[in-house]
């Protein structure tokens, strides 16, 4: 790996370097405390509301199966720009998050809507083929219409030790994107530890990603609170140290309101109102947004509320 | 306050928006709990009026208002207490078998539980702790004081092998205002488990939930006279300290009126424990994970808003993350919530009394004058009420009096170091020896440090942590003797 | 005419759940004077391995629990006993016992899980230690739950017999399988829907009834239980139980009721029997700068 790494230029070089020189330990009780009492958070009335209705506008819809077919993908692109049809107030999702076979379409049924097409390349989820495919699925992922390209990490390079090249596909994946904005997937689940997950978001930020993610949501163990609130703090690092403000997508398990407000109370609490936007966080789930529909209404009429009543799509 | 209707604009994805989020008003409710219009004291099972026929007002520090009143104890009253506890050790509580001593205590802790709520809000209410600390700390960690000793009392045997151990007799004991609930159980339950009977003075501000606390007593059939409580100022704590038939003193507070008990017992024979000041060092290493000794400091120093005697009010921070630490505790201090303790989003609640607020005030003064470079929170505080902002100085040097004294407040003094020898040094050069803190990720640095600190807790990547099985209590000037845990059995047996 | 009363079905008690026993197999449970009083089930191997696999999927998270919060679960344990009295002594009094002893008993069994409640989180400070080595290292001991017990219950007294043993196995973070008695099952198995309602997870207490001389052969050879109680195992068989159990190093425990007896509280209750289902670990860690 060394001899490879001197070839590089020197600027290139000491991008990695600084990743793994900021890659300072985690301590994991700690963490996962601080992040319980965050969830502590007690919300209410009008500040519920204004986190609920930020939680949809920063949703990436997203379906992902073998079995998606254009209707339903239409169905959910329908959901995506209307989420409520009875209450104007609910704002559109961030993006809606497809397969490539599926973006073209997906550009076409939001088009004009201000939601965005996102779609996952470099074979998701596992990330186990040749980075020339991984290229070339990126170019062509862009060139059908893509705003925003989720790719997965070499698990396997990072775990083994080689996170040069790891940083690299990010890197060569990040030119591909072009003008497409570039989430890296880091799948937490696969990763052991807090300390491989700051390492791992540390190296993304510096190759290139605008975005980083926790997860596929294809494995055992998906987003979390405290992998988030650790990523969270490597992305407050990194703009410490770069003044790049570098975007958080947790995805996968956060499937209710309550759960989407403690995401929410941790970014604000870690990063402040600059990342409280759609610009900078985004949720990635599918079960997401019926749960805060039914919250939403439930504030507007003071009634709990019944999944009947919520469109599924 | 940001309505949902201003910001709906801006919650459009692709517009850049940076509303800052205010969390709206959530305060526990009070409905549920009754506090009465006055309280007597709790001597023989009964609550009766003091002798003094004087009672003092209790207040909300939060809001000054007053809350209720209470008996001031006279020497006639201490005296009627002592004598009921002595009554009723010789005839019940020490003649009780007991694994029935232990099922008494035993229900303490249930009813604590059922309970916990209301005692969280009033502990909140009378002393200005956030309701996040009383219901999540305070109260569950005193039920589990009770649980933990409960279990004790048919054990005993087993932690003082080959001695025959036998109960003290009565125990005189004085608590603090800044964990009262929690100090309650600290005395009462292992004195309870080991066959005493108690006389216990509350501090002057906080006596409201050790009442509650005698309702408790009252429900779980306590033998009358088993535990007594008489509310009352210095002298009544004085009065108890001093009475000739009190066997065994227990006290928490300053290290100065520690020295006065223990001046006072001189030759009487009497039985001492003393839980008394700190002035914690907490020492971060180079290789500490960062972000999570920022969370460690901020709490060892704003937990309870600093009214805390182990309190991690000395930073030792090696020279080279200076920086980086100090910069991540700005931005941290600047999202802690000071303000309505009963609002469950609350992070720093009141300042105790009007008169710790002058103190606290006036040992922050001496750090300016002395020429420390002082950094404060900018939240607003409240209008009413005792409040002080989460502050902390750097260019701190060891002779200033803010690294000396305890100031028993939300203020923390940055010191820095440059080898482990010199963090050693420094951490050990003050009277105190009641706790420290060490932040770094190596394990082996860890034990060598807590082999070196004179300090009777280590907190190793964590800080203010409190079991009821683990032993808690002081080196040096921070006291004597161990509450928690087997050890915490000591102060209240006789072994022969 | 008298209101018809609803007989209670007694069944086995596996993983939190109350089956039939698998091989559908029944044997009567008579009274002193030879009057059926229940069909109870007549377990089998089958039954006995669901249970132990039961057993092996509860140990993780029971003795990753804290103590604290095991002390809770058995202090619940003795509150629902409490609330179950009259049903448990009505048991042990169609069993044969006279009134006064069927008090006796329940109450025997309420105090023995609030004793062993409390020992949840002081046991390990009476066996753990610190080690002083010749070197600059910080070396520690301390007892860890040795897994799976097998455990046959003594015919004699059948509830508070089984709750002496299985109490101080569960209290020190093990899971256990119980015979329960075979002459006299009935409070034992009752005993399984109070563990079913006291917030014992599943699977970390499970109870089989049936014949001895079937299923303790099986238990003893199982080689994924990792300790047996024998002390309900009739004197002449117990050489046998020692001899299958060394298949695996099972280790062997035996309570000598004959000589201690069920009431002596110095000595049928004691952190010793909690030690007798550990195991120790030393940890070496080195002190230095």
């Amino acid at each position: 790996m060394f001899p490879m790494t001197a070839l590089l230029p020197v600027a290139y070089r000491r991008n990695l370097n600084d990743a793994l020189e900021m890659a300072h330990g985690v301590d994991a009780v700690a963490a996962e405390e601080r992040a319980a009492s965050l969830a502590k958070r007690s919300l209410k009335k009008e500040s519920k509301v204004w986190g609920l209705k930020l939680a949809v506008s920063m949703i990436d819809l997203t379906t992902l199966e073998g079995k998606d077919t254009r209707g339903k993908v239409w169905a959910l692109c329908q959901k995506a720009i209307r989420p409520d049809p009875s209450d104007p107030g609910v704002p559109h999702v961030a993006a809606v998050c497809v397969y490539p076979s599926m973006v073209s379409y997906v550009k076409q049924a939001v088009s004009g809507s201000g939601v965005k097409v996102a779609s996952v390349a470099t074979g998701f989820p596992s990330g186990q083929t040749f980075l020339e495919i991984k290229v070339q699925e990126t170019r062509a992922t862009v060139a059908a219409g893509a705003d925003e390209i989720d790719m997965v990490i070499d698990r396997g390079a990072f775990l083994s030790g080689d996170h040069q090249k790891v940083f690299d596909e990010i890197a060569e994946v990040k030119e591909a994107c072009g003008p497409a904005h570039l989430k890296v997937i880091l799948e937490t689940g696969e990763l052991a530890n807090y300390d491989q997950v700051r390492k791992a978001s540390l190296i993304a930020m510096y190759a290139g990603a605008d975005f980083i993610k926790t997860s596929t949501g294809k494995v055992g163990v998906n987003a979390t609170l405290p992998v988030t609130l650790v990523m969270l703090e490597a992305i407050r690092d990194f703009y410490h140290a770069t003044g790049k403000r570098i975007g958080m997508k947790p995805a996968g398990g956060i499937s209710n309101a309550k759960l989407a407000l403690a995401y929410l109370v941790v970014l604000y609490e870690t990063l402040g109102a600059d990342w409280m936007n759609a610009d900078m966080f985004r949720f990635g789930a599918s079960s997401l947004l019926n749960d805060i529909l039914m919250q939403l209404k439930k504030e507007k009429t003071g009634a709990y509320q019944g999944p009947d009543y919520f469109t599924i799509d | 306050m940001t309505t949902a209707l201003e910001t709906k604009e801006r919650l459009q994805p692709g517009a850049a928006s940076s509303a800052i989020w205010e969390y709206a008003a959530s305060p526990e409710s009070t409905d549920h709990v009754r506090i009465a219009s006055r309280y007597n004291l709790f001597i023989g099972g009964r609550f009766v009026e003091p002798h003094s026929k004087r009672w003092f007002e209790t207040i909300n520090p939060a809001t000054e208002e007053t809350l209720t009143e209470m008996a001031e104890a006279d020497a006639e009253d201490v005296d009627r207490a002592v004598r009921e506890a002595r009554k009723a050790y010789e005839k019940v509580w020490r003649k009780l078998a007991p694994s029935e001593r232990g099922k008494y205590i035993f229900r303490i802790a249930r009813l604590i539980q059922e309970k916990s709520r209301a005692l969280a809000v009033v502990e909140t209410m009378n002393g200005g702790k956030p309701i996040k600390e009383s219901r999540d700390i305070d109260i569950p960690l005193a039920a589990a004081h009770f649980f933990y000793y409960a279990g004790w009392a048919d054990k005993i045997e087993y932690a003082f092998p080959n001695r025959t151990v036998q109960p003290v007799g009565v125990a005189g004991q004085v608590i603090p205002w800044n964990f009262p609930l929690l100090m309650a159980a600290w005395k009462i339950a292992p004195a309870l488990a080991a066959g005493n009977t108690v006389v216990l003075k509350p501090a002057e501000t906080t006596p409201l939930t050790s009442m509650l606390l005698a309702e408790i007593l009252l429900e779980a059939e306590l033998p009358p006279g088993v535990v007594n409580i008489v509310t009352g100022a210095g002298a009544t704590g004085a009065a108890v300290v001093a009475h000739p038939d009190v066997d065994k003193v227990a006290f928490t507070g300053s290290t100065e009126v520690g020295k006065k008990i223990q001046r006072a017992l001189a030759g009487s024979g009497k039985r001492v424990t003393l839980e008394l000041g700190g002035k914690a060092p907490n020492i971060v290493f180079e290789d500490a994970p960062i972000d999570q000794a920022v969370e460690g400091i901020i709490n060892g120093i704003y937990f309870n808003q600093g009214h805390v005697c182990c309190a991690g009010s000395r930073l030792f921070v090696q020279e080279s993350v200076v920086g980086p630490v100090i910069r991540k505790l700005r931005d941290r201090i600047g999202t802690l919530r000071v303000g309505n303790p009963l609002d469950k989003n609350t992070d720093i609640g009141a300042i105790n009394s009007r008169a710790q607020l002058e103190k606290i005030r006036e040992l922050v003064e001496s750090g300016v004058e002395e020429g420390a470079e002082i950094f404060q929170s900018s939240c607003a505080l409240p209008d009413r009420g005792f409040w002080f902002a989460p502050t902390f100085f750097t260019g701190v040097s060891q002779s200033n009096r803010i690294a000396q004294e305890e100031i028993f407040g939300p203020v923390l003094s940055v010191l820095t170091f440059r080898t482990p020898e010199e963090a050693i040094e420094k951490a050990n050069n003050t009277p105190y020896g009641l706790s420290a803190g060490v932040w770094t990720e190596k394990g082996s640095r860890i034990l060598k440090m807590a082999q070196k600190l004179r300090a009777g807790v280590i907190w190793a990547n964590t800080y203010n942590k409190f079991d009821p099985a683990s032993p808690f209590g002081g080196y040096k000037e921070s006291g004597f003797g161990r509450e928690g845990g087997l050890h915490g059995l000591a102060a209240y047996v006789l072994l022969s | 005419m008298a209101r018809l009363s609803i007989n209670k079905t007694y069944k086995l008690f596996i993983n939190g759940a109350f089956p039939r026993t698998e091989s559908g197999r029944f044997y009567p449970v008579r009274g002193k004077g030879g009057e059926l009083l229940a069909n109870a089930c007549r377990g089998s191997r089958k039954d006995l391995r669901n249970a132990v696999q039961a057993a092996r999927k509860a140990v993780a998270g029971w003795s990753g629990k804290t103590a604290y919060n095991r002390g809770q679960i058995l202090y619940r344990i003795a509150e629902v006993c409490e609330s179950r009295t009259a049903e448990l002594t009505d048991e042990l009094r169609r069993q044969g016992s006279s009134a006064s002893e069927a008090k006796k008993e329940v109450e025997r069994v309420i105090d023995r899980w609030v004793y062993y409640a409390g020992w949840s989180d002081k046991y390990s400070q009476v066996i753990g230690s610190v080690n002083p080595v010749a070197g600059p290292y910080y070396n520690f001991t301390v007892p860890e739950p040795t897994g799976v017990v097998g455990l046959v219950t003594p015919e004699e007294p059948t509830l508070l017999g089984l709750v002496s043993r299985v109490a101080p196995a569960i209290v020190g973070g093990n899971t256990v399988v119980a015979i329960t008695s075979e002459s006299r099952p009935l409070a034992a198995i009752t005993l399984g829907e109070v563990f079913e309602t006291s917030d014992v997870p599943p699977g970390v207490v499970n109870l089989i009834s049936g014949l001895k001389s079937e299923l303790v052969p099986w238990l003893a050879a199982h080689m994924d239980v990792n300790a047996i109680d024998a002390t309900g195992v009739a004197p002449e068989k117990l050489a046998d139980v020692q001899k299958t159990a060394a298949e695996n190093v099972k280790r062997y425990v035996h309570f000598d009721a004959e000589e201690i007896g069920w009431t002596d509280e110095r000595l049928s209750q004691s952190p010793y029997a909690i030690f007798d289902f550990q195991e120790l670990k030393t940890v070496w860690h080195p002190m230095g700068m």
